[in-house]
């Protein structure tokens, strides 16, 4: 499958808080997607396979409004937030096996005026990871939400090897400081320093609020065929090298894990890099998951851009920031651009293999690798080139 | 008697499969997992089956109910309401000495004095007469 799809065309709407959207979650998505297949050169009506986010649309939905009426490829990847970069697994799939076209990936939510972490009632057990497990074993305790399942992980680490607050802010301020040049970005035009970083509030020890992604409103979309349609169509195509995903183990729980640092990248990342036939090294910029300042940590050490216990220092000294040996989140994340279920990233990446990235660009990004992270470590990665 | 009827506001386990019975021993001053009776391996979560070695016959095997702190975190901003005026609190994960880990509190303990590695032994707390909740507590090794 090497080579064989392609990313044709990406799409985005503004991304918001404040008064928020003023759309509807389908409508928010639509506009993305829209944006998305018109910067393929394509006709909407041309999509014919459609991959929604898990929860927040369906394939009928998009199609009836798009006109897709030869809709022939539907499927939702459950994988919570590693979703989309694993969708691109099986759109790559569908367009060179023939079983659709065009793909469409659309993602995208009300994350700021709609349904916002700290109004989250969790007794819903269809929409809690884990199920029955988080309601009976974790909910009692006051074990809610996502910032402090993975607190629990961030502490462990620094327990075994040595892991300091200061090189998780090594992170936020990373991405903060790329958020400054991406007029899209939430956080364009308020700068942090480590002190502003120190300074924020413990929400779920060791996580601050600035190691947290931000809530916002907003929706990517991108659209996949094959290398031959590619061909015939506007845009440079970025090309998939090779997607892979994989689960922890167990998946619905973690905390009996018995290396609880082994999560889906851990298996996916090495067979990325053997069905890409590139390593780590070759990779110009990584556009890493990073619901929160330690996942990107942990990811960097299980894609092997370091060794596990080694992330801390990797991250210091400006090695992940733009000029850096490995630029992480040059759109700023979901940390400083906005929590667009990072499919945001996918964009971003596809935006810098175009070198179409202004003053963000990474020169001459010829390889990038993008990660999701979803549920307690549901893991995917994709590497492209341009 | 209705979970308003006693005051208690936090979520409780739902009392079905598996954690009717883990409950159920709770209740009984127990800390009881499933062991399977081929291999011998301790599990928790509950499962239908032994992931070790395939076998579908097990136990509810007691515990010695100690333990140490495998990792903790302290929330000081709730994010469910029914926790809201409950903060500072401190989710920890206590590996036991059958080797298992459950989520947990540990009690008469200040967030700052949590420690990995502390050992603790269990506790149940009566939240609600169906619905003892095992925590834990300092002790010695
Ligand atoms: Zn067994």
């Amino acid at each position: 499958m090497k080579d064989q799809a392609c990313i044709v065309g990406i799409g985005e709407t503004k991304y918001l808080r404040g008064e928020g959207s003023g759309m509807t979650l389908l409508g928010l998505q639509l506009q993305a997607a829209t944006r998305a297949i018109a910067d393929a050169g394509l006709k909407n009506s041309q999509i014919d396979g459609i991959m929604p986010f898990p929860t927040l649309g369906t394939a009928e939905a998009f199609a009836a409004n798009l006109g897709c009426v030869n809709l022939r490829f539907a499927v939702t990847i459950h994988m919570g937030g590693a979703s989309p970069v694993a969708s691109l697994e099986s759109a790559a799939l569908a367009v060179t096996s023939g079983a659709a076209d065009y793909v469409l990936i659309p993602a995208g939510w009300n994350g700021y005026s709609s349904a916002r972490a700290r109004q989250t009632v969790s007794q819903d057990v269809s929409s809690l990871p884990g199920g029955t497990i988080a309601r009976d074993y974790y909910l009692p305790y006051g074990l809610t939400a996502p910032p402090q399942w993975y607190s629990l992980m961030a502490r462990r680490h620094m327990h075994e090897y040595g892991t300091k607050a200061e090189q998780l802010g090594a992170i936020a301020l990373a991405m903060r400081k790329h958020a400054q040049l991406n007029p899209n970005a939430v956080m364009r035009g308020r700068a942090m320093t480590m002190d502003d970083y120190l300074a924020s509030p413990m929400l779920a020890d060791p996580y601050r609020l600035f190691d947290c992604c931000l809530e916002t409103d907003g929706a990517a979309a991108l659209v996949v065929t094959s290398v031959e349609r590619a061909r015939d169509l506007k845009k440079k195509p970025a090309y998939i090298m090779s997607v892979a995903a994989g689960q922890p183990y167990p998946a619905d729980e973690f905390t009996n894990r018995k290396d609880i640092f082994r999560t889906g990248l851990t298996i996916a990342a090495p067979e990325a890099f053997a069905r890409a036939g590139v390593t780590p090294k070759d990779v110009d910029f990584a556009q890493i998951y990073d619901c929160f300042t330690f996942e990107v940590l942990q990811q960097i050490e299980e894609v092997g851009f370091c060794k596990r216990g080694e992330g801390g220092a990797f991250v210091e000294g400006g090695r992940i920031e733009l000029g850096g040996e490995l630029p992480v989140n040059t759109h700023g994340g979901l940390l400083s651009e906005a929590h667009v279920l990072g499919m945001n990233h996918i964009v971003e990446a596809v935006r810098q293999l175009r070198g179409v990235a202004g003053e963000r660009q990474v020169k001459d990004a010829e390889i990038g690798v993008v990660t999701g992270w979803g549920d307690f470590g549901d893991g995917s990665i994709a590497i492209l080139r341009r | 008697m209705s979970e308003s009827a006693t005051g208690y506001t936090k979520p409780l386990p739902v009392l079905e499969g598996f954690s009717k019975d883990f409950y159920a021993f709770c209740k009984q001053g127990e800390l009881r997992f499933q062991r399977c009776k081929s291999c011998g391996a301790w599990r928790h979560m509950p499962r239908e089956m032994c992931a070790e070695c395939g076998s579908w016959e097990w136990e509810w095997a007691k515990s010695s109910g100690r333990g140490e702190v495998f990792t903790w975190t302290v929330v000081n901003r709730a994010l469910h309401p029914a926790f809201r005026d409950s903060v500072p609190l401190a989710p920890v994960i206590v590996e036991l000495e059958e080797g298992v880990r459950l989520l947990s509190e540990v009690q008469g303990c200040t967030p700052e004095e949590l420690k990995i590695g502390m050992p603790v032994e269990v506790v149940f707390d009566e939240v609600t007469p169906e619905i003892s909740l095992p925590k834990f507590r300092r002790c010695v090794r």
